[in-house]
């Protein structure tokens, strides 16, 4: 029993491994062809970030982002990869509620929902509170 | 400056910020902030968000390579991950109402402390310790291959490192640094974990920690793709690089020069925090 927990443990340990993996380069590969476009349109404006003015709504939550990027828009495309990024995570703690139903693991299953729904909240809800 | 020019200087400084953070052990993110803000004079809330985004490149990407190898405790991670990513989120919703001052002279405390804990010796570590009731039946004790073959470990002080953990996030959501040093003193001093163990999961952690708060940097405004993708990108390649080619260098030396970088960054960050320049 114990050798099967430390098997099941080692398969999810892999998989987590290759969804993070997958994750960061699918993520970075849309932040590079978004900045090629950016550099491409951009390049020459001045750079300033002295004043801080907020990124507008639409690169601000997932609908805005997903259209602006739809639109081939440089930053857009950018942000996209972004939350790819983010997304990351956030796909690894879904990820393993699985593993650990696999294993009959219920308590592990609540740890995990919890940190889940923290995240969720974060990445979805936090928005309307501004 | 055009954005050319500020976009392959940020790339150039993240790519060695992630490549020294890796191979000393104590994060790229943690000299970020201070870089875009000191050297680029970039606001330290773009500054942060962008750090954030970095954090998690980096984490997500080391954090495969040490799963694989059999080091990580999935388990202490994810349970201790409740208590960071509250953490987060509380840190992230704090840093809207602190001035961009507080923020400055919060995070060179920060830096100093780095730096103090990056010099001072590691208490040595307990071995065979009896198995703590609550760890037991939170089953987190476990093994990992060390050099002497397969080793055993009984986990301690949960509600101690739970506590810790929840100090780690909150400074994670409000500064943007993945706070690996906070992670690795409540795994590794409070609860008695052995330190590669301690070390791995926490970075394992990290990204986690900074997915909580960067939602809510992203819906309030504060990740700028223009900034993020040069540090992201840079910080990505340049820790990659740490972790995978030159995972043996000798880091002594590295490390002393490291710890100074820190210590002079923090005395920058708070002095220019005191006299308003951020």
């Amino acid at each position: 029993m114990a050798w099967m927990q430390n098997w099941t443990d080692r398969r999810i340990e892999e998989i987590v491994a290759d969804l993070l993996r997958a994750g960061v380069t699918i993520s970075a590969l849309v932040v590079f062809v978004g900045a090629c476009f950016y550099l491409a349109r951009y390049g020459h404006a001045p750079a300033d970030y002295r004043v801080f003015h907020g990124e507008p709504t639409d690169l601000r939550n997932l609908r805005g982002i997903v259209h602006s990027a739809k639109d081939l828009r440089s930053r857009g495309m950018i942000q996209l990869g972004l939350l790819f990024l983010i997304a990351t995570p956030v796909a690894r703690v879904a990820f393993s509620i699985w593993g650990f139903a696999a294993e009959h693991d219920r308590l592990y299953m609540i740890f995990t929902g919890i940190v889940l729904i923290i995240l969720l909240y974060s990445l979805l809800g936090s928005g309307s509170a501004f | 400056m055009n954005i050319l020019e500020f976009t392959l200087l940020v790339a150039m400084g993240s790519f060695i910020a992630g490549l020294l953070g890796s191979l000393t052990g104590l994060g790229g993110g943690v000299v970020l902030v201070p870089l875009l803000t000191i050297f680029f004079k970039v606001d330290i809330r773009y500054a942060i968000g962008a750090s954030l985004v970095s954090v998690i490149a980096t984490s997500s990407g080391a954090a495969a390579y040490y799963v694989k190898q059999g080091f990580s405790n999935i388990r202490i991670g994810m349970f201790l991950e409740i208590a960071t990513t509250l953490g987060a989120l509380g840190g992230a919703f704090l840093a809207a109402f602190i001035s961009t001052r507080a923020l400055a002279i919060t995070f060179g405390v920060m830096l100093l402390y780095s730096a103090y804990l990056s010099r001072k010796s590691r208490t040595p570590e307990q071995r065979n310790l009896p198995p703590d009731k609550l760890a037991t039946s939170l089953r987190m004790n476990g093994n990992f291959p060390s050099e002497e073959g397969i080793r055993n470990y009984n986990v301690q002080h949960v509600p101690a490192g739970f506590g810790l953990m929840f100090g780690a996030g909150a400074l994670s959501g409000l500064l943007g640094i993945g706070s690996g040093a906070v992670k690795v003193l409540a795994m590794d001093q409070a609860m008695k974990i052995p330190f590669k163990v301690s070390t791995t999961t926490s970075n394992f952690m990290i990204g986690v920690t900074a997915a909580a708060s960067a939602g809510v940097y992203l819906n309030r405004g504060y990740i700028d793709p223009g900034l993020s993708m040069p540090v992201m990108l840079g910080v990505l390649a340049g820790s990659m690089l740490g972790v995978h080619v030159l995972m043996k260098a000798e880091t002594k030396v590295l490390r002393l020069v490291f710890s100074l970088v820190l210590l002079l960054l923090g005395a920058q960050m708070i002095y220019q925090g005191i006299a308003g320049k951020i």
